[in-house]
């Protein structure tokens, strides 16, 4: 049965249904709502700063970007609030946003043509961090019977599924920054496969103690105190990055279907995908970024000429950006391809950070700007063009997204324009 | 062992504390008989709220107990009777 649904499909719509983005929903250290981010990003106004969710004094890391203007009681029923970690509130409200900018009303779409596919990397620590405290200081009678979702990987895409009435095919993919590409190319297959609706992309916020152990035990942080200067990727001062929090969430449309609806507007559309995974350390053979990109471009059926601007995974160790920068000088020729890491405004969201990417190169399409990486001053060791202290002005009909994860994983995603 | 009586006010407050409350349902209204799937709260906010009655109350409620109850009176009537030998002893 499910085969020959399949194959009607494809015959009825051909191989490639196309899918559109008609809906963003933005969280970020540097601006609430995708205008207020899009604003400061513009402006280069960072939202990286010392930590205020907690005294880090007694840790080596002590910045990160916080989203502090964030109130869950100004979105969310008090019924929900019990039982959500931070992370999953930030996502449930920036669904809300990415809806209300599509012009869809969920509630009055049949619930099985809606499906919620997100990332996550950590989950809800700060829930956990409480209950697991709870546990320690007083006994099991006192841990929330939440904890029993309200920590796990896949709580925003089902608190997402049951606040708007989704039950179309649903998902968590959990690969840490690669998953913010990783869950929307999934989501691309669902819609592909005949669910006219999906909201994808990722969240994550995990800025609490236990949070903060668990990414400083990965080893990539970076300890300095000056947050101009404390996260520069591709700068011979990289050492490491600022964690942040938020994300992005989008809503993606069987394009067809979103011009029959009569959408009010399109973003673009997502035109490529690719992942790789690393080789074995010591293997002698080639890191897996650069065929990731070839990839996406071959999945969107274009060429390196024709990509505008590259939105860069910019992890600022030195090892990482000389892999990201081979990679990216490899298949655009030196200096070939505008490339930014706006991130440097916001620290690394985790699963959060792609989407959020994501929505900045389709908010740079609709403008014809490509905002700067600030605070970086890119290394000649590089061959690779930054666009650093100010915005750029140019026309933009696509884009290259990278993102990776610690353990070799590797994705990168095409995106690009849609004529009328 | 608490040699208090269990309320509705009790109750109104425990929920509200563990699960919250819809605001689609007036707490402070006439809930006695109203069943707990009406006024917004499902299985898990239920044992949410039983394992909040068992702390504050130094008692320990069974599964059915809980599963059973369907309303505030029910659940409240059931919790005394945990409360009540207590007392008398």
């Amino acid at each position: 049965m499910q085969t020959a649904v399949r194959d009607r499909r494809r015959t009825s719509a051909g191989p490639a249904v196309r899918v559109a983005v008609t809906g963003l929903g933005v969280a970020a250290p540097n601006g609430l709502g995708a205008d207020a981010y899009w604003a400061a990003t513009l402006a280069g106004t960072s939202g990286i700063g010392r930590i205020t969710r907690f005294d880090p004094a007694q840790y080596p890391a002590r910045l990160a970007g916080e989203i502090r203007e964030f109130s869950a009681l100004e979105h969310l029923p008090t019924r929900l609030l019990p039982q959500t970690d931070r992370m999953t509130q930030v996502a449930l409200a920036g669904a809300d946003w990415a809806f209300a900018d599509a012009g869809v009303d969920p509630a009055g779409l049949p619930e099985y043509d809606m499906g919620v596919i997100t990332a996550s990397s950590s989950g809800g620590f700060e829930f956990g961090q409480r209950e697991l405290k709870a546990l320690w200081s007083q006994g099991s009678r006192y841990v929330s019977a939440y904890q029993s979702f309200a920590w796990f990987y896949a709580v925003n895409s089902g608190q997402i599924s049951i606040r708007n009435g989704m039950r179309g095919p649903s998902a968590v993919v959990v690969s840490d920054q690669a998953g913010g590409l990783d869950a929307v190319a999934h989501a691309r297959r669902q819609i592909r496969k005949g669910t006219p609706l999906v909201v994808s992309g990722g969240v994550d916020a995990s800025i609490c103690p236990w949070g903060w152990v668990a990414q400083m035990a990965g080893g990539r942080l970076s300890t300095s105190e000056d947050p101009a200067r404390a996260y520069v990727p591709f700068d011979a001062g990289a050492r490491g990055h600022v964690p942040g929090e938020g994300g992005a969430l989008l809503v993606l449309e069987d394009l067809e279907r979103a011009r029959a609806r009569g959408a009010q507007r399109i973003y673009g559309e997502i035109a490529g995908y690719g992942s790789t995974f690393d080789p074995r350390p010591g293997s002698g053979r080639p890191p897996g970024l650069r065929k990731a990109i070839e990839l996406a471009l071959g999945d969107a059926g274009t060429v390196a000429g024709d990509i505008d601007v590259v939105f860069a995974d910019g992890a600022a160790l030195p090892e990482l950006d000389r892999v990201e920068a081979e990679a990216i000088a490899g298949v655009f020729g030196p200096r070939g391809v505008p490339v930014s890491v706006p991130k440097t405004m916001t620290g690394r969201l985790y699963s959060g950070a792609a989407p959020l990417d994501l929505a900045t190169a389709f908010l740079a399409i609709r403008d014809g700007v490509v905002p700067a990486s600030v605070g970086t001053r890119p290394s000649d060791a590089y061959a690779i063009e930054l666009v650093t202290t100010r915005p750029r002005r140019m026309p933009v009909r696509a884009a290259l997204i990278l993102a990776r994860g610690q353990g070799g994983f590797n994705s990168a995603a095409v995106v690009r324009a849609v004529d009328d | 062992m608490s040699d208090r009586e269990f309320t509705l006010d009790d109750l109104r407050r425990i929920l509200r504390d563990g699960a919250g409350a819809d605001e689609a349902v007036d707490l402070d209204g006439d809930i006695l008989d109203a069943e707990f799937e009406s006024l917004g709260y499902e299985s898990l906010a239920l044992l949410e709220t039983s394992s909040r009655i068992e702390r504050e109350f130094g008692i320990t409620l069974d599964d059915d107990t809980v599963t059973e109850a369907k309303t505030p009176r029910a659940l409240i009537d059931a919790v005394n009777s945990f409360l009540v030998p207590a007392r008398s002893s």
